[in-house]
């Protein structure tokens, strides 16, 4: 291995586990029945949503090659496949790939 | 130790219909063919799966490798991406906290926190006594991290037979993937406006500062929610 890229894991790996660690230290003193904890929900689903709605809008990699405006068309067909398929998630996720890497090579 | 039983229940659950394997399993295809494509050999891309396990951390490393940066501008990029793990860790391990069980289980496989086991644990906990639920949860997250591993050795053997637009079929899967999942978890108030503020309030905070926009975006919109739903049970 290089030891410029082994480093680079190494560096990379620690600094997502200890925001991971941190979280289960504190989870020691809170309980589920608390309002913080209500709260750190709250924080988490926000910033989960926050993450996926940036990733398709300003998305990084090959995604950012594909115009604004078929990432919407495909989130926004995805979801109506979602709710007529009675909220099965498997349909929309095919959905979207087939129907992403069309609209890309057609359009 | 590892209750077998309680593991393989949970490992299994990716094995369900509307499992998150297959968008799991997608992304990872991408990553490994990414990595490829900026010069790592078939174990560096593995360990780093291994090691790291969470896409956005990933795909930030392969961009500073590219750019040159330093180990420290990469772990401070890296801290930031993935600060979201810490209020998912938060909001999770209360729910699985047992003074019967050793600490070592909870340092070890808090590792798995990663969008797919979290939603799976979240949606499956009330079904698991207490005492039980990591013994599931290191099943779900073994099997999780199973999968991503696999599929990053499927990307990167597959990266010269994907063109660019099969791998924006696989990228745009995931978050796909998982806006179905959050919006079929918004059961409660709560949750509801957590999800569409951090939705909105995500991509509006990344005009003043691409940095700091999902962690703003979910401090501010989850706070909001926070305090709209106690009001709304007051």
């Amino acid at each position: 291995m290089s030891i410029n890229i082994l480093l680079s894991i190494i560096v990379t790996s620690l600094a997502t586990y200890i925001s991971r660690f941190l979280g289960v230290l504190s989870s020691v003193r809170i309980k589920e029945t608390t309002r913080i904890f209500r709260w750190f929900n709250c924080l988490a689903y926000a910033t989960l949503a926050a993450l996926i709605a940036r990733t398709i809008v300003f998305p990084v990699g090959v995604l950012s090659d594909a115009s604004y405006s078929s990432r919407i068309l495909v989130v926004l067909l995805s979801l109506g496949i979602f709710f007529i398929t009675k909220k099965n998630f498997v349909y929309p996720t095919i959905f979207s790939a087939i129907s992403m890497s069309l609209i890309n090579n057609y359009f | 130790m590892i209750k077998k039983e309680l593991f393989l229940r949970g490992y299994k659950s990716i094995l369900k219909p509307d499992s998150p394997a297959i968008a799991l399993g997608c992304c990872f295809i991408a990553i490994g063919a990414l990595l490829k494509n900026i010069g790592f050999n078939i174990q560096e891309s593995v360990f780093s799966t291994m090691l790291i396990y969470a896409l956005p951390g990933s795909l930030v490393m392969a961009e500073s490798i590219l750019v040159g940066s330093s180990l420290l501008s990469i772990f401070i990029a890296v801290w930031f991406v993935n600060a979201r793990l810490y209020p998912m860790a938060v909001s999770l391990f209360p729910l699985m906290m047992d003074e019967s069980q050793p600490k070592w289980k909870y340092y070890l496989s808090c590792h798995f926190i990663a969008v797919s086991a979290w939603l799976i644990m979240k949606s499956n906990y009330e079904t698991i006594k207490k005492k039980d639920r990591v013994d599931f949860w290191i099943g779900i997250g073994s099997a999780t991290w199973s999968v991503a591993v696999l599929s990053t050795i499927i990307g990167f053997y597959l990266s010269d037979y994907l063109n660019k637009d099969m791998l924006m079929g696989l990228a745009i899967l995931n978050p796909i993937y998982f806006t179905c999942m959050m919006v079929g978890a918004m059961k409660t108030i709560q949750i509801t406006f957590s999800v569409m503020l951090g939705g909105i309030l995500g991509p509006v905070f990344y005009f003043f500062s691409p940095e700091w926009s999902i962690l703003l975006g979910g401090l501010i919109g989850g706070s909001i929610a926070y305090l709209i739903g106690e009001k709304n049970v007051n």
